[in-house]
């Protein structure tokens, strides 16, 4: 089972297990992260599950698509460079260990 | 299609009228049967647990929406209307339309609708509270709904009414050919024509939703037909399921004054006390989906090219994923409903429902000390969709000096 750390500056890190083929924000979700929100359920409709992915593995979680692109827009954080909406990175064995930090606030 | 061996068979009827006014029993009847079953008087498949029924839904290469998302096959037989091109549709035409959606309901464009909301329902509530007796379905779900969501779609003032008529001509047509759906076929024909008009580019203000979608035509993402159609599936879905969804959270606060206190206290609980309606009444029981292949659901084989009705209103309710699921907490973490559906064909529209019921029950909780019934609810029968015809109630402004009103007050 592929493992990520969620960092949160206020509360500390969390690492929870994944399953491969399952967004990131599914797998905080089960995991009870209370950084991500998720109000729309990985349909890419709210951007309140937003990270900021570590630099060790910006290269590694893939490309933002267009849509995902304009939603960081919408962000309650500002979006940086390694912003992506963690529904849309999914996991796989290669990301085990992968690091991502929440915002302090997704609403 | 011959009976399947390796699944349980079901008398079940989910278009009697009993399963559609408290469809909870049955779905947890079938939920214990196994992981998918088979309803014996339609030839097809059902599937109500919370972890099989998301599995579904994201898997859509498999699980295929073209066919339609009711009872009937429309790549088979000819529908009463064209399928819409964002829910009855596969990728990639599906991305295309979603990406419009996408845009134009992004988080930040509703930031804009927000105070209009806000204002609406301010004004909405201040009168009901005056009368003290009214309809919650009728005066304050239907009344809000179907003035700010219109308004923000760019609809001109009259005839809104229609909206509700076509919506549940829309969603009992997604049964089978029973008595509903004939009925609903009568006032499919009487209304088309003020469908297809209110559709068109030039039927729209300025600046909604709608001449937003005809933007997108004029940029060439969609044809001009296209944009119709899209205008068109804003009105399927952006109203009945909503105002229904309305009417389950204040029958909810009837039963639950607690909750109501609870709610009043913290007025920021209205995000999650609103999912947390979707969650355990499910205004969508559910949809139908066709399978591309042969396919499993757990441990079910289901044939090629066969109907699968995907309970939402099941993986809801289903213990092995809520603690105490029959149990209304407002401030339950609700996450991974599929109150909404889940995956691409997830409602597009649910960050406008959300921002519509904050602003009401925001104006509630501001105004209204405690509900009372006036008389007995009435439930609305729908081959799809869970509502309620009627809900009398008396409110009580009293003890609303107590409440912290202005000070949680976004
Ligand atoms: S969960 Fe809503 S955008 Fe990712």
């Amino acid at each position: 089972m592929p493992k990520i750390t969620f960092t949160d500056r206020n509360n500390g890190d969390l690492i929870v297990d994944a399953v491969s083929g399952e967004s990131v924000m599914q797998a905080a979700m089960l995991g009870g992260v209370s950084g991500i929100v998720a109000e729309c359920g990985g349909s890419m409709m709210c951007a309140t599950c937003h990270v900021y992915v570590h630099d060790d593995w910006i290269g590694r979680t893939g490309e933002r698509n267009e849509i995902e692109e304009e939603m960081l827009e919408s962000t309650a954080e500002p979006a940086q460079p390694n912003s992506r909406l963690s529904c849309q990175i999914t996991m796989s064995d290669e990301l085990d260990g992968l690091i991502v930090e929440t915002p302090r606030s997704q609403l | 299609m011959s009976e399947p061996l390796d699944c349980p068979v079901t008398d079940i009827d989910p278009f009697s009228d009993d399963f559609l006014e408290n469809p909870f029993p049955r779905l947890a009847e079938l939920r214990g049967s196994g992981d998918a079953f088979y309803f014996r008087e339609y030839g097809v498949w059902g599937v109500a647990r919370h972890d099989l029924v998301d599995a579904v839904l994201r898997d859509h290469e498999t699980f295929s929406n073209a066919a339609g998302v009711g009872y009937s096959n429309l790549l088979k037989e000819t529908p009463w209307r064209a399928p819409s091109i964002i829910l009855e549709a596969d990728p990639p035409l599906h991305s295309t339309t979603r990406g419009v959606f996408t845009r134009i309901l992004s988080p930040r464009a509703l930031r804009d609708l927000r105070d209009r909301f806000a204002a609406e329902a301010e004004a909405l509530v201040d009168s009901l509270v005056q009368r003290e007796t009214f309809d919650v379905v009728a005066d304050l779900a239907q009344a809000y709904v179907l003035k700010v969501f219109p308004d923000s779609l760019g609809l001109p003032a009259e005839n809104r009414e229609n909206l509700l008529t076509y919506g549940g001509v829309t969603f009992d047509s997604l049964g089978p050919r029973n008595a509903r759906f004939d009925e609903a076929m009568d006032r499919a024909a009487r209304i088309r024509p003020w469908v297809e008009a209110t559709c068109a580019r030039g039927a729209l203000t300025p600046g909604g939703f709608g001449a937003q979608i005809y933007e997108a035509a004029d940029t060439g993402t969609v044809s001009d037909e296209q944009a119709g159609m899209l205008v068109r599936s804003f009105l399927t879905a952006g109203v009945d399921t909503t105002v229904s969804a309305l009417g389950f959270a204040i029958r909810r606060f009837i039963e639950h004054p607690d909750q109501w206190a609870m709610l009043r206290a913290d007025p920021t609980l209205v995000r999650s006390a609103f999912d947390e309606v979707v969650r355990i009444d499910s205004p969508v029981i559910g949809f139908f989906r066709t399978t591309t292949t042969e396919a499993r659901i757990g441990s079910v084989t289901v044939p090629a090219d066969a109907k699968v009705m995907v309970f939402f209103a099941g993986a809801n309710r289903d213990p092995a994923r809520w603690d105490d699921p029959d149990r209304f907490d407002i401030t339950r973490r609700t996450a991974g409903h599929t109150g909404f559906g889940a995956g691409i064909h997830g409602c597009a529209g649910q960050m406008v429902a959300r921002a519509e019921a904050e602003a009401l029950l925001t104006a509630l909780v501001h105004r209204v000390g405690s509900w009372e019934p006036a008389g007995p609810s009435t439930p609305a029968l729908n081959n799809t969709l869970r509502a309620l015809a009627s809900l009398p109630v008396r409110v009580h402004t009293d003890d609303v000096d107590r409440a912290p009103v202005g000070a949680a007050r976004p």
